[in-house]
């Protein structure tokens, strides 16, 4: 199935994938060949398998409450990027509007 | 001493003969290592390697050391290490520093192995020829115009040109064992729950494992008695007994049934490789050993399968790369377009090509057609292997359809580079172990034999391979930079 330019737009938005023009371009011709080569798949017939979930077995697993050491919080924000640490937190941009 | 001893169990028999000590094998490994000519290390932490060498000399001294103690070792750089930078291979992990270690650093750290630094790789694993690097491609130390396979390339050179004397990779699709196979050496994913990923950077989750590269079956089974076993910080680790898997080496194939599936001698797969396989069997069959034709019907469709389920797994993974917590930010007018800026000159090309079809498998209208279908046939898929496990031991197969290609030649053709995985993918597919160990060489240039077992059945996948390793030469052949 050819995969269309503006499908690649939409999915790599959903991505938050930011192409330039050459790599969507690329992109649609390379993916329409690996999905050509998956669409044989719907030749399986599957009517009465279920999807895996796990190779293991699964089983449920209680332990013990106990309390462990975790991260310091300057040690979880050692690795914050330039200018995106404030004091205790992660500095990001504004999300809201209209305060 | 100039060189690396060739194995784990030869230098520990120098350690305890006091012909070496582990400064002087650390020493040794460094200097190699810093000579290294293939692109093969992102970073060498020669003063950890140094202080960890001289901690186990003193508990070689006190005489109640491990194996492992002062063997000096390679970590691919998608295994997190406290205090050592971790790249996955990718610019968007600029400068990170991971706080803590991931279990399997920790668990040889314990046994007093000496970590030498962190190896080249395929962006986020994802690759076969180690040329989707943001740091540049490794070179195979056999013929340098060709690549060493990935996406564990720098680990599996690290090993074959003498440089390390065991290396850990991961392995999700072949990760491991199509570089061994590719530059001479033994590759072993375990099976799935096996090892610990706590701390390793993840890419499918229900594929990924971690495994060493080593110059022998015998150090293969040592490396991992120390990295199996239950992570209380990974929910997918099996509670099983600790185990010597080493424990069959010596037992031979007499009365082993081995399967011989007709599916993984295709068409277009090369020659000198079906030739080198085919002796191999031979040689099984000679020491004994049944040799059973199976039918895995389903193989073709293995790669159809995880070209859907692993990218999906990666795009939900990757998620996390947002510009916020670590690695890269590129700011751009709100959050958003932070985020798609970030993402945009963080990725490499592989990278996004998969972050683009996991999330287009995963969208809506999408998601039955591709990903819950992709489930299914897997469903289908192992349970053919479990049939075919009811009647033989193991199963015996080429690892790759080809020996190292050339640098650039598979590039700009994702489908012909993804084929390079199709006798491995299926046992990740199934989450079953799988094992290659050399088996000669093709127009100069080594084929890999894969010995797949039962899950949990380790044991009987190495007393396979040892044997085959026992009767012949090939694991003891080494390009010519390390001879």
């Amino acid at each position: 199935m050819p995969i269309d330019r503006a499908t690649i737009v939409h999915v790599a938005d959903l991505a938050r994938i930011a192409l330039t023009e050459e790599e969507i371009e690329r992109f649609s011709g390379q993916l329409s060949v690996v999905l050509d080569a998956v669409e044989r798949l719907k030749a399986v017939d599957t009517s009465e398998i279920s999807a895996t979930a796990s190779t293991l077995p699964l089983i449920g697993v209680q332990r013990d409450d106990v309390i462990r050491p975790g991260l310091t919080t300057d040690e979880a924000l050692a690795n914050a990027p330039k200018g995106g640490r404030d004091g205790e937190f992660f500095r990001v941009q504004e999300i809201l509007e209209g305060r | 001493m100039k060189g690396l001893p060739r194995t784990i169990t030869e230098a520990a028999a120098l350690l305890r003969r006091r012909e070496t000590n582990a400064l002087e094998l650390a020493e040794v490994a460094l200097r190699a290592a810093h000579g290294d000519t293939f692109n093969t290390w992102l970073l060498l932490s020669d003063e950890r390697a140094k202080a960890q060498a001289r901690a186990a000399d003193e508990r070689l001294r006190a005489g109640d050391a491990s194996l492992l103690c002062g063997i000096p070792w390679a970590c691919k750089d998608i295994i997190g290490t406290k205090g050592v930078a971790t790249t996955a291979g990718s610019k968007i992990l600029e400068g990170y520093v991971p706080p803590y270690s991931a279990t399997v650093v920790e668990r040889l750290d314990a046994a007093g192995a000496v970590m030498l630094g962190k190896t080249n790789l395929d962006e986020f694993a994802m690759g076969s020829s180690n040329e989707n690097s943001a740091f540049g491609p490794v070179k195979n130390p056999w013929r340098v115009d060709r690549v060493p396979g990935g996406s564990s390339g720098g680990s599996a050179v690290a090993v074959a040109a003498g440089e390390a004397l065991f290396a850990l990779g991961t392995d999700t699709g072949g990760s491991i064992r199509q570089p061994a196979a590719l530059t001479g050496v033994v590759g072993m994913k375990p099976t799935y729950g096996r090892v610990s990923r706590y701390g390793v950077v993840a890419f499918a989750s229900s594929l990924d494992q971690v495994g060493p590269f080593t110059s022998s079956v015998e150090d293969s089974a040592i490396v991992c008695d120390a990295l199996f076993g239950k992570d209380p910080n990974d929910a997918t680790t099996m509670p099983l007994p600790s185990e010597e898997l080493g424990r069959e080496l010596g037992r031979g194939v007499k009365g082993l049934r081995l399967g011989v599936p007709k599916e993984f001698f295709i068409e277009g797969m090369e020659k000198g490789v079906e030739r080198a396989v085919r002796d191999a069997l031979s040689e099984l069959e000679r020491q004994g050993a049944e040799l059973v034709d199976v039918s895995l019907s389903l193989t073709d469709h293995g790669l159809a399968v995880y070209y859907l389920i692993q990218p999906a797994e990666a795009s939900a993974n990757l998620a996390r790369y947002d510009g916020v917590r670590y690695g890269l930010r590129v700011e751009g007018p709100d959050l958003l377009e932070t985020y798609r800026r970030t993402r945009g000159k963080g990725f490499g090309p592989e990278v996004k090509r998969r972050m683009i079809l996991g999330t287009y498998a995963l969208s809506a209208g999408y998601y039955d057609a591709y990903y819950v279908k992709a489930q299914k046939v897997r469903t289908l898929i192992k349970q053919e292997f479990d049939r075919v496990f009811e009647k033989v031991d193991a199963i015996v197969t080429p690892t790759s359809p080809s020996v190292a290609f050339k640098i650039g030649q598979k590039v700009n053709d994702p489908l012909s580079m993804y084929l390079n995985d199709i006798f491995t993918l299926p046992v990740n597919i199934s989450g079953l172990p799988g094992v290659s160990v050399p088996c000669g060489l093709s127009d100069g240039l080594p084929v890999g034999l894969q010995v797949i077992a039962n899950s949990y059945q380790e044991a009987t996948m190495f007393r396979v391979a040892a044997a085959y390793e026992r009767a012949t030469k090939h694991h003891e052949l080494r390009p010519r930079v390390a001879a």
